[in-house]
């Protein structure tokens, strides 16, 4: 019994039901949204820390034992997760400060956050399927919510696409857990594993997975399920956007490592082939998108989509050291993500627009934020000694040893075109020399932002930027972490020891 | 009687997929609200339809006396009922915003923000 895997789910739910207390004191709502996220930081650290240390801790809620309740799971990946969930909502936390409006805060911006994060860590701790959608739920109630704050048209139309699509996927889900429960007489997780083997036709287990797959495929933004996130993620506040694209997407990521790790592992040659076809379509869509349009968010939202080709890779070729490498990968891509939008919401308070074409001389003006984005868009690249590459280089060696020559190929090609769109928006922002149309514009966006609301952006981003660095450079201990969680992945007899108590 | 479930189940996915094809958001939302009930029915129906039978244990005992429904199944129904109506009140709520803000009910027009 380990009270501690329940704190980071407990504690943004406190944070939030306090904003909502002093929901007319801004003041006190941003002091919440601080500390709250900090002490979830921590939360989530000791967590981990725990976790590494004495093998992965089960919480069993209400005292009833598992299989019969439902059981909070804290195993290596699903604690490294929410390590980084609680990063990224520390580092918004603050940058939030000066750049979330007296609107938006007024219609419940904090309160919608902590939710945020409480059905993020939520969905990565818990041990029971029909539990996942209930978190997932949770979580996409305050995305909905946090994406049309402000109401302009844009966001709008995003948000239509968002919620239908969204709403059909986690549809998809509970009828996946519903026909589980018909097939299997149980949802938790480790129980799952036992009796999904048992089941005498294979092939319905086939089809169930292949639910699941589409529906955290929608969810991971998957090829080709993608089309909801390029065309709402450049529509909210930057704050909000860098959230999401850290966290959200990366929920459906780690329920498919999960599922077609610990659950659909019987007929690998079918599920997890269909995943590697999937995975190189992604990277490949995904990053010609990026090539094809000139809006600083726009390719960024696009370049997510990319990225997760690079995760699902790592579990679809399913050797040890492709699922390490993807566990490495999905460490540093949170990180980096979210550090490109927050840099592109500088960007903007300084120029005024995202428009690459309205833009530039920002080097000339700001040259360390030159240097602060070219870490975290260097790293996501991949060139040394970024994060980026060590991520890289372990799925690509991975994908040899394998002799899978078609996606290492796919990897390498869709790395350059990477770095392309990267250089692209250095070269428009940064380096060219700011157009003359649009000056006016930029002076004044440039004259009204005041040094401390600077200083507030500028400190996540470089923290962040911190971490790419560190993970590049000590990149030993993090494939050693990366290295223990997939052994936990892709030998299901600890978690389910763990849980139910007994060998199986 | 889990073979006409069956086809109830089958025909409301059926109905809201062809709701969600169509142009008006009004019919989308329609069709995400049967879409939630065929998967609320699904899930009642894959469990067994048992008629009569509550799992009540009588003093004593340890087990039901015969046989006896399985009420997980509707637990998660209830649970799953109370999502989805929470949920699908937010898209009603949004597509009214969305067409006070657009003025426009066709998705077809509604392009400013695709790639």
């Amino acid at each position: 019994m380990s009270p501690e895997v329940a704190l980071p789910v407990i504690i943004p739910f406190i944070a939030g039901a306090l904003s909502l207390i002093f929901y007319k004191s801004h003041a006190a709502q941003r002091w919440i949204g601080v500390v709250g996220t900090g002490a979830l930081l921590i939360a989530s650290i000791v967590l981990l820390y725990n976790t590494y240390t004495q093998g992965i801790l089960v919480m069993e809620m209400g005292n009833w034992p598992a299989p019969f309740g439902i059981v909070l799971v804290s195993d290596l990946l699903g604690a490294i997760m929410t390590v980084l969930a609680a990063i990224m909502g520390f580092a918004v936390a603050i940058y939030s400060l000066p750049t979330i409006s007296k609107d938006h805060e007024a219609f419940g911006y904090y309160p919608l956050t902590h939710l945020l994060l409480a059905g993020v860590c939520g969905a990565f701790l818990t041990g029971d399927v029909f539990n996942l959608y209930v978190w997932v739920e949770v979580l996409l109630v305050a995305s909905f919510a946090l994406l049309i704050l402000g109401g302009e048209r844009a966001q709008m139309e995003g948000a239509i696409k968002y919620v239908a699509l969204n709403l059909l996927s986690s549809i998809m889900l509970l009828t996946a857990v519903g026909l589980t429960y018909g097939l299997t007489g149980t949802l938790n997780m480790a129980d799952l594993a036992v009796k999904l083997p048992e089941v005498e036709d294979q092939g319905l287990v086939t089809v169930v997975a292949m639910l699941y797959l589409v529906s955290f495929g929608i969810k991971a933004g998957a090829f080709p399920l993608f089309f909801w996130l390029p065309a709402s993620y450049h529509t909210p506040p930057v704050a909000v956007s860098a959230l999401f694209a850290g966290l959200l997407t990366k929920v459906g990521v780690y329920a498919l490592f999960r599922f077609f790790t610990l659950l659909f592992n019987h007929d690998v040659g079918y599920t997890h082939e269909l995943l590697l076809w999937m995975s190189g379509f992604t990277m490949i869509t995904g990053v010609l998108g990026a090539a094809y349009h000139y809006e600083i968010r726009r390719i960024l939202s696009f370049h997510i989509v990319s990225q997760i080709g690079y995760m699902i890779m790592g579990l679809a070729l399913f050797t040890p050291l492709a699922i390490v490498g993807g566990v490495f990968y999905i460490m540093h891509h949170i990180i980096v993500k979210a550090n490109l939008f927050l840099v592109g919401g500088v960007v903007y308070f300084l120029r005024g627009s995202y428009e690459l074409k309205e833009i530039g001389g920002l080097w000339r003006t700001k040259p360390w934020l030159g240097l602060l984005f070219l870490v975290p868009a260097l790293s996501l690249a991949g060139l040394p000694p970024l994060s980026g590459f060590f991520g890289k280089y372990i799925i690509i060696r991975a994908g040899v040893e394998a002799e899978s020559w078609g996606i290492v190929a796919v990897a390498l090609v869709v790395g350059l075109l990477t770095l392309y769109s990267m250089i692209k928006i250095w070269a428009e922002a940064f380096w060219k020399a700011q157009p003359e149309e649009h000056e006016e514009r930029a002076a004044q966006f440039e004259r009204t932002l005041s040094d401390k609301s600077l200083a507030l952006m500028i400190l996540p981003i470089a923290a962040l930027a911190a971490m790419t660095v560190f993970i590049g450079l000590g990149a030993q201990p993090i494939y050693e972490l990366a290295d223990a969680a997939a052994e936990q992945l892709l030998d299901s007899t600890h978690y389910i020891q763990a849980v139910l108590g007994e060998t199986p | 009687m889990e073979t006409i479930m069956a086809f109830v189940v089958g025909a409301l996915f059926a109905a809201s997929i062809y709701m969600m094809l169509r142009r008006s958001i009004v019919k989308l939302v329609i069709g995400l609200i049967l879409l939630s009930n065929a998967a609320n029915l699904l899930i009642f129906t894959v469990s067994g339809l048992t008629r009569g039978l509550p799992p009540l244990i009588p003093e004593g005992s340890s087990l039901p006396a015969g046989g006896w429904a399985d009420p997980l199944p509707q637990a998660l129904v209830l649970t799953a009922i109370v999502i989805g109506f929470g949920v699908l009140a937010f898209a009603v709520v949004l597509i009214h915003r969305a067409y006070e803000v657009i003025n426009e009910d066709d998705l077809d027009k509604m392009r400013s923000t695709d790639t």
